[in-house]
């Protein structure tokens, strides 16, 4: 069962290889409030929910930390799309669950390590949901960051759709030949990736060597002192964003040290399996 | 018989990719399915194969829904060459790149033996047999993917944008070899917008714009309404470009190539050189 | 590539086409430096480029010098804004960045896209991600442009669009321009020089006019087809006189035959 799950996550036969799961943080442009922040401070936001999610162990305070981000993805106009990456980490929450309650967690608190997981989840997905590879290679830039390094980092953001669309294609041709992949025992579907791998990484590889006698004609590389003709500036919107992302972690320390939370009672008891 | 009736197609993530197209293709026709780019040509020929399913519509091949086969099974009848032939290519050598496939139908040694050498034959390749299908140059590879698809013998063989990277030479042969096909009872149909080789090879074309099918007739025909070309984003073949300059001689309509276009200028320029001599002599 | 010889002249537009094999895209590659820099092999005589000589020198360094533009567009923008992109070359080279605005803005309105300036490149088609292609080497100020094969990946429509782009700025800013080409009845209206190589030797070298002759058939390039059918006219006996290039000339030359 949880294979054909997983299937359902590589789905090769219909219409199109989507990754719902990686869908959830693919940048899309839209001009929203949030869109317009400077990455760094986005980053930070993000870094303050992951922070408060790894703090609590309570059920209750992490639906909060989950539920908390909903105005934010809101403010940002990306609810389906929040929506379906939520949706694409169902399959990874319920394992997490399981597993958790397999080897002898009590159920409310693998119920509150699934809503740490998804509150996590969507911390980092709304980040790379509001941030272009671009702009996030400008972050890096600014923190000093060597930028080969940087540019590795955006080229490879960039390519993603690109090499997708070409992995589609060589599955597509392959099959065009009568290669079945989903036919046979475990082996033999091993081998049948072997006419689909190679096409791709020849097909990356040939680009990659394009892309690089178009940088070598761009003067890539000519002088250490690169400039850059956009820069990032933090305005009034970020330092607030800053500011209620310390408030909220004050508040979250406060409470984690000082408030009881009231605990989740669940009257049943896995049968000990370990 | 390739059947298009009503359909429609979108991806999950996007607008309308066809619309309402509707067309049958006959045994043995040669047809050339024109566009701009995104027009939605490489779309529709995906459902020949049942790579990709309508979302309206359905698509029927030698009477069967697409949706009642894999696209093994229908791939058997239809083979669908890709543009890149880098999207295909992976074997060690170039008899083991054609096996492939044959090997995939369930073919046995002996016909997969044969079939190979004789499409290696047929198509100029047979030196490269052991060679690996990369070391290759373009035009090459072009061809080895061509034959890795013939090598089946598909009822139906559909191109998609068989000559771009194509010097003329290696056009022309390409040229002969649809002929060819053509000449063995196979249905042909490319996908391509270079005017002047559908021209010169004057098949049926049918024009998409935006997903829809602005014009299905003779070459001749559709290539020389300036209004269809300008929609779909091509231009009018030279020739026929250059009959509408002379559109006080009249011209027969549909002239696109070179060839038609000497057969009716020489009369005409024999016909006044003929009555220079008759003048001089007197 | 053997004993080629070639002098281009500033402000010149010359087409370079052949068979494929025929050398020509690896000559333009030794002109911006990929050869001898990034493809190994061995490559003797002498290169030079306003008057420099250019053998061995790093082909970032070349890049001020001769302005290279790909066959695919998708595989020569590099950032998520076509202003960006655009400005990219320069922000490599160090340039300062309200210069380095001056020079896109000015680059992109040379090749007319202005309004694209905050498109992304996977926003536009191919003739456009062309047009931001050319802007970014423009910007560079070469004093040469090559393009090996620009119109491949495009429809007959843009095609012709980026040809008229290309000899807008051959005429209006007498940029020097090496165009690699097949579709040489879009391109050959323009071009003051036609080469044509073949089994890596220079086969024919001058006017359009003048090189579409016998030989050039028999090598295997593509003709513009009026070129073609005088070919055929001639053969047939008749006293064809010009070698015709655009169907202008061609039906000029036919009216000049059917009066006599």
């Amino acid at each position: 069962m949880a294979l054909r799950v997983l299937r359902g996550y590589c789905k090769v036969g219909e219409n199109e290889l989507s990754l719902k799961f990686v869908e959830g943080f693919k940048f899309t442009k839209i001009d929203s409030p949030i869109h317009r922040l400077d990455p760094r401070s986005k980053f930070i936001l993000t870094l303050g929910f992951f922070s408060v999610a790894l703090m609590f162990t309570n059920i209750y305070a992490l639906l909060v930390t989950f539920i908390i981000q909903i105005p934010a993805v809101l403010l940002a106009r990306s609810v389906s799309r929040w929506l379906r990456s939520m949706r694409g980490g169902l399959f990874l929450g319920f394992f997490i669950f399981i597993m958790n309650v397999i080897f002898g967690t009590p159920i409310a608190s693998s119920l509150a390590f699934t809503t740490r997981f998804f509150a996590i989840m969507s911390a980092f997905s709304f980040f790379f949901m509001t941030t272009s590879a671009d702009d996030l290679g400008l972050a890096l830039e600014e923190i000093h960051v060597p930028y080969s390094i940087s540019f590795t980092f955006t080229t490879a953001v960039r390519l993603v759709p690109t090499m997708a669309i070409d992995a589609q294609t060589v599955v597509d041709a392959q099959r065009s030949r009568g290669l079945e992949l989903d036919k046979g025992n475990f082996l033999k579907r091993i081998r049948n990736y072997i006419p689909i791998l190679i096409p791709l990484i020849i097909s990356a590889i040939r680009r990659s060597v394009e892309l690089a006698e178009a940088l070598e004609s761009r003067a890539f590389g000519a002088t250490e002192k690169r400039t850059s003709i956009v820069s990032l500036r933090m305005r009034g919107a970020d330092y607030l964003v800053i500011l209620a992302t310390a408030a909220g972690l004050a508040l979250a320390t406060y409470v984690y040290l000082y408030v009881q939370l009231p605990t989740l009672a669940i009257p049943f008891e896995m049968p000990r399996l370990f | 018989m390739i059947s298009v009736e009503n359909v429609s197609f979108h991806y999950t993530e996007g607008g309308e990719v066809l619309h309402d197209v509707s067309l049958k293709i006959e045994n043995g026709e040669f047809v050339a399915i024109m566009g701009e780019n995104g027009a939605g040509k490489t779309t529709l020929v995906k459902m020949f194969n049942g790579l990709l399913k309508p979302t309206a519509g359905k698509v029927l091949v030698d009477g069967v829904n697409t949706t009642q086969k894999s696209v093994a099974q229908l791939s058997r009848d239809v083979g669908l060459i890709f543009q890149n032939p880098d999207h295909q290519l992976f074997a060690e050598t170039v008899s083991e790149e054609l096996s492939f496939s044959l090997r995939n139908f369930g073919f046995g040694s002996d016909v997969i033996e044969r079939r190979v050498a004789s499409l290696t034959h047929a198509l100029d390749l047979d030196r490269y047999l052991s060679s690996s299908p990369f070391v290759l140059s373009g035009g090459e590879r072009k061809r080895v993917a061509l034959a890795a698809v013939l090598v089946w013998d598909p009822k139906h063989v559909v191109m998609d944008e068989p000559t771009i990277g194509q010097d003329y030479l290696q056009k022309d042969r390409l040229r002969q070899f649809i002929v060819q096909l053509v000449s063995q009872g196979k249905t042909v149909v490319i996908v391509t917008h270079d005017v002047e080789f559908v021209a010169e090879c004057k098949p049926r074309v049918v024009l998409l714009s935006r997903g829809k099918v602005i014009g299905d007739g003779p070459a001749a025909n559709i290539l020389t309404d300036s209004s269809l070309v300008e929609k779909a984003s091509l231009v009018m073949p030279q020739i026929s470009s250059l009959m509408k300059s002379l559109e006080d001689i009249s011209p027969p309509a549909g002239l696109i190539d070179a060839y038609s276009a000497r057969d009716f200028l020489t009369p005409r320029l024999r016909g006044i050189a003929g009555a220079q001599r008759v003048l001089q002599s007197r | 590539m053997e004993n080629v010889n070639m002098s281009i002249e500033n402000g010149e537009f010359v087409i370079l086409t052949g068979p494929s094999g025929c050398g020509k895209t690896t000559f333009c590659r030794c002109l911006n430096g990929l050869i001898p820099n990034f493809y190994s092999g061995d490559l003797q005589g002498e290169l030079s480029v306003d008057g420099m000589d250019i053998k061995g020198k790093p082909t970032a360094e070349l890049a001020t010098h001769v302005g290279f533009v790909f066959q695919n567009p998708e595989n020569q923008l590099f950032s998520l804004s076509v202003e960006r992109d655009v400005a990219f070359g320069l922000e490599n080279l160090g340039m300062p960045r309200e210069e380095a605005l001056e020079r896109v803005n000015w680059a992109m309105g040379a090749t007319g896209i202005l309004d694209l300036r905050e498109k992304a490149p996977y926003e536009l088609s191919g003739g456009q991600q062309q047009r931001a292609a050319i802007a970014g080497v423009l910007a560079m100020r070469p004093s040469i442009l090559v393009l090996d094969e620009p119109t491949s990946f495009l429809d007959p429509k843009s095609a012709e669009e980026i040809i008229g782009v290309i000899a807008k700025l051959n005429k209006e800013i007498r940029l020097t321009t090496l165009l690699v080409e097949h579709r040489l009845d879009i391109v050959s209206r323009y071009a003051n020089r036609v080469i044509v190589m073949d089994k890596g030797r220079i086969a024919l070298d001058g006017p359009p006019s003048q090189v579409f002759g016998e030989n050039a058939r028999l090598i295997g390039i593509g003709l513009p087809r009026v070129t073609m059918l005088f070919h055929l006219l001639r053969r047939d006996g008749f006293p064809v006189e010009v070698n015709p290039i655009t169907v202008e000339q061609a039906s000029e030359e036919l009216r000049r035959l059917l009066k006599k």
